[in-house]
C-alpha cells in the first residue's frame, strides 16, 4: 500500500506503476462531463490555482447539508471513459497529477500521463458510501447552481481513500491487458 | 389510503437504495472466495462491506442512485393516476432525505430538475389485474451500465449469428466483451430475444427482477441461461475489469413474439448493485420482499 498525498508532484507520480495499491490523502476536485468541457472551453485562471498538483475525481455524489455545511453520503466513482476527449488537456493545462475514476481510458489519455507525468486510478464502481467515509470534508463547491449537483466541482478533503492504479505514467494500462487477454477467449468463443 | 402508499413506496425507495436482496449477496460472498487475485479479492471485499455498510447507515450504497422503474399490479379499486401521484411524492421526499441522488437531467437545458422527476422519469408500468392486492416492483437502474447495454439484430454477419439461439448467445458474448468493466463488473445480464424495440428492453430488464436461483420455465433459455453464464465467466474479465474468474454474476433471458421482419437481441447490463425490491400491500398490511 503507497501514500498519495496530495497535492503531488511529478516525480512521485512517476515512481507509481500499474496494480500499485494506493491511499490518497489530502485535498482533490470532483469534475465530471460538465466540469471537463468548462475546463477546456478557455483558460480558467481560478481553476489552474485549485487544480495544480492534485487529482480530478470522476464523480457525482449524494450529498446532504447538515447544520448549514454539506456533508457527502455516498460518492463512488463514475465511468471516466466520458472524459476522453479532454482529459489529457486538462491534465496539461491545469497541472493535474491524475484522474481518479472507474473502468479505465483510452489511448488519448494513457499517451498523456506518460507525456506529462500523471496516473490514472480506480475506485471500486457502486462502493460509494465507503468511499464517502473516506471524505472528511466538503472545503467548497464551484458551479453547483449551473451544473447541478452530480455535475459540480466539489472541493473535498479525503484521508485514505483506497484506489488501484490501472494507468501509469510509463504508458502502461491494466484495461488494455485484459481487454487483449479477453479478446482471445472471446474470439473462441464466438468461433473467429 | 393515499398516505399509506406514499409513506410505504418512501420505503420501498430506501430499501432498494441502501440494501441488496439476500441471493446478490450470497453471490457476491461465494465470488469472493472463488477469487484468487488480490485485486479481484480487493474490489469484492469493498463491494460486500461497502452495501453492509450502506444498509447500517441506511446511505445508498451507490451515488448513482439510477432511474427508478416501477412495475405495478392493481387491484380494479385502485386508480392509476392516484397512485402515480403519491409515488412521485414519495420519490420527492426520497431525493430531499437523499436516498436519491437527483438524477433527471432537461436534456435540451441540461438543468437537473432536482426531485428525480421528469418528462419520462420515474418510469412506471402499469397493470391492472384480478388479485385484491397492491404489488410494486421496484428497480434502480444505475447509469453506467446503462451506457453499455447494446441493442442488436439478427442476422449479424460480423459476429455469424443467425436468427436462432446461437445467434442470440453470440450477441450476448460480445455485449459483455465489450462492456469490459465499463458497466460495473460484476454485471447481471438481462436479456430479450425478439419484441419491438421498446418492449424488447422493458422485458430485458424485468427478466432482472427474477431471484438468481430460480429456473427459467423455458427449458431451452434455462440452458442457454446456464450456458451464457459459465462462458462469460470464462471472457476473464474480471470484477471492475481488473481480471479474474467473476465477469458476471447472472444470466436471465426471455423471449417474444416478433415481427417477421425483425429479430432483436436487448441486453440490459446491469451493474453488480442490482438493486430490486418488491412491495406488497393487501388488507392495509404492508410487506417487502
Amino acid at each position: 500500500m503507497t501514500e498519495l498525498r496530495l497535492p503531488t508532484d511529478e516525480a512521485t507520480i512517476r515512481e507509481l506503476n500499474v496494480g500499485d495499491f494506493v491511499e490518497i490523502t489530502g485535498v482533490m476536485f470532483t469534475g465530471r462531463d460538465s466540469a471537463h468541457s468548462f475546463l477546456m472551453e478557455k483558460e480558467r485562471e481560478k481553476f489552474k490555482e485549485l487544480l495544480e498538483g492534485r487529482i480530478i475525481y470522476h464523480c457525482g455524489p449524494v450529498v446532504k447539508k447538515v447544520d448549514g455545511e454539506w456533508k457527502f453520503i455516498s460518492a463512488g466513482p463514475t465511468t471516466s471513459i466520458r472524459e476522453e476527449p479532454f482529459q489529457a488537456d486538462v491534465f496539461k493545462r491545469y497541472g493535474l497529477r491524475g484522474a481518479l475514476g472507474k473502468g479505465g481510458m483510452g489511448k488519448k489519455t494513457i499517451a498523456g500521463c506518460k507525456e506529462f507525468g500523471a496516473v490514472y486510478l480506480h475506485a471500486v464502481g457502486g462502493a460509494g458510501a465507503l468511499a464517502a467515509a473516506s471524505v472528511k470534508r466538503v472545503k467548497n463547491v464551484y458551479m453547483l447552481e449551473e451544473f447541478g449537483v452530480p455535475e459540480a466541482f466539489w472541493e473535498i478533503e479525503v484521508e485514505r481513500f483506497p484506489a488501484v492504479v490501472t494507468i501509469d505514467s510509463k504508458g502502461r494500462s491494466l484495461h488494455e491487458k485484459v481487454r487483449a487477454d479477453s479478446e482471445v477467449i472471446y474470439k473462441k468463443l464466438i468461433g473467429m | 389510503m393515499s398516505e399509506h402508499i406514499k409513506k410505504a413506496t418512501l420505503e420501498l425507495l430506501r430499501r432498494a437504495a441502501t440494501t441488496l436482496p439476500s441471493d446478490i449477496m450470497n453471490t457476491l460472498a461465494r465470488a469472493y472466495e472463488n477469487e484468487e487475485s488480490d485485486a479481484a479479492k480487493m474490489n469484492l471485499k469493498v463491494i460486500l462491506d461497502n452495501v453492509r455498510i450502506a444498509g447500517e447507515q441506511s446511505l445508498p450504497m451507490c451515488q448513482d442512485t439510477g432511474a427508478p422503474i416501477f412495475w405495478i399490479h392493481y387491484p380494479r379499486s385502485y386508480s392509476q393516476a392516484e397512485l402515480r401521484r403519491k409515488m412521485n411524492e414519495a420519490v420527492r421526499v426520497a431525493s430531499q432525505i437523499p436516498y436519491l441522488r437527483p438524477n433527471a437531467v432537461d436534456s435540451i437545458t441540461g438543468k437537473n430538475s432536482g426531485d428525480n422527476i421528469g418528462a419520462g422519469v420515474p418510469v412506471y408500468h402499469f397493470e391492472e389485474w384480478d388479485e385484491n392486492y397492491l404489488k410494486v416492483e421496484l428497480m434502480l437502474k444505475g447509469g453506467g451500465s446503462e451506457n453499455v447495454s447494446p441493442q442488436y439484430k439478427l442476422p449479424d454477419s460480423s459476429l455469424g449469428g443467425g436468427r436462432n439461439l446461437e445467434g442470440v448467445r453470440r450477441c450476448v458474448i460480445d455485449a459483455v466483451f465489450k462492456a469490459q468493466g465499463l458497466g460495473c463488473a460484476p454485471g447481471v445480464i438481462g436479456v430479450a430475444i425478439g419484441g419491438n424495440r421498446d418492449t424488447a428492453y422493458a422485458a430485458a430488464k424485468k427478466a432482472l427482477m427474477r431471484p438468481f436461483d430460480d429456473q427459467n420455465s423455458m427449458p431451452e433459455l434455462n440452458e442457454l441461461e446456464q450456458r451464457l453464464l459459465k462462458e462469460l465467466n470464462e471472457l476473464g474479465i474480471g470484477p471492475m475489469g481488473f481480471g479474474g474468474k467473476t465477469t458476471v454474476l447472472a444470466v436471465k433471458a426471455v423471449a417474444l413474439h416478433r415481427l417477421p421482419a425483425c429479430f432483436f437481441v436487448s441486453i440490459a447490463y446491469n451493474c453488480w448493485a442490482l438493486r430490486r425490491q418488491t412491495m406488497i400491500i393487501k388488507g392495509g398490511e404492508v410487506s417487502y420482499d
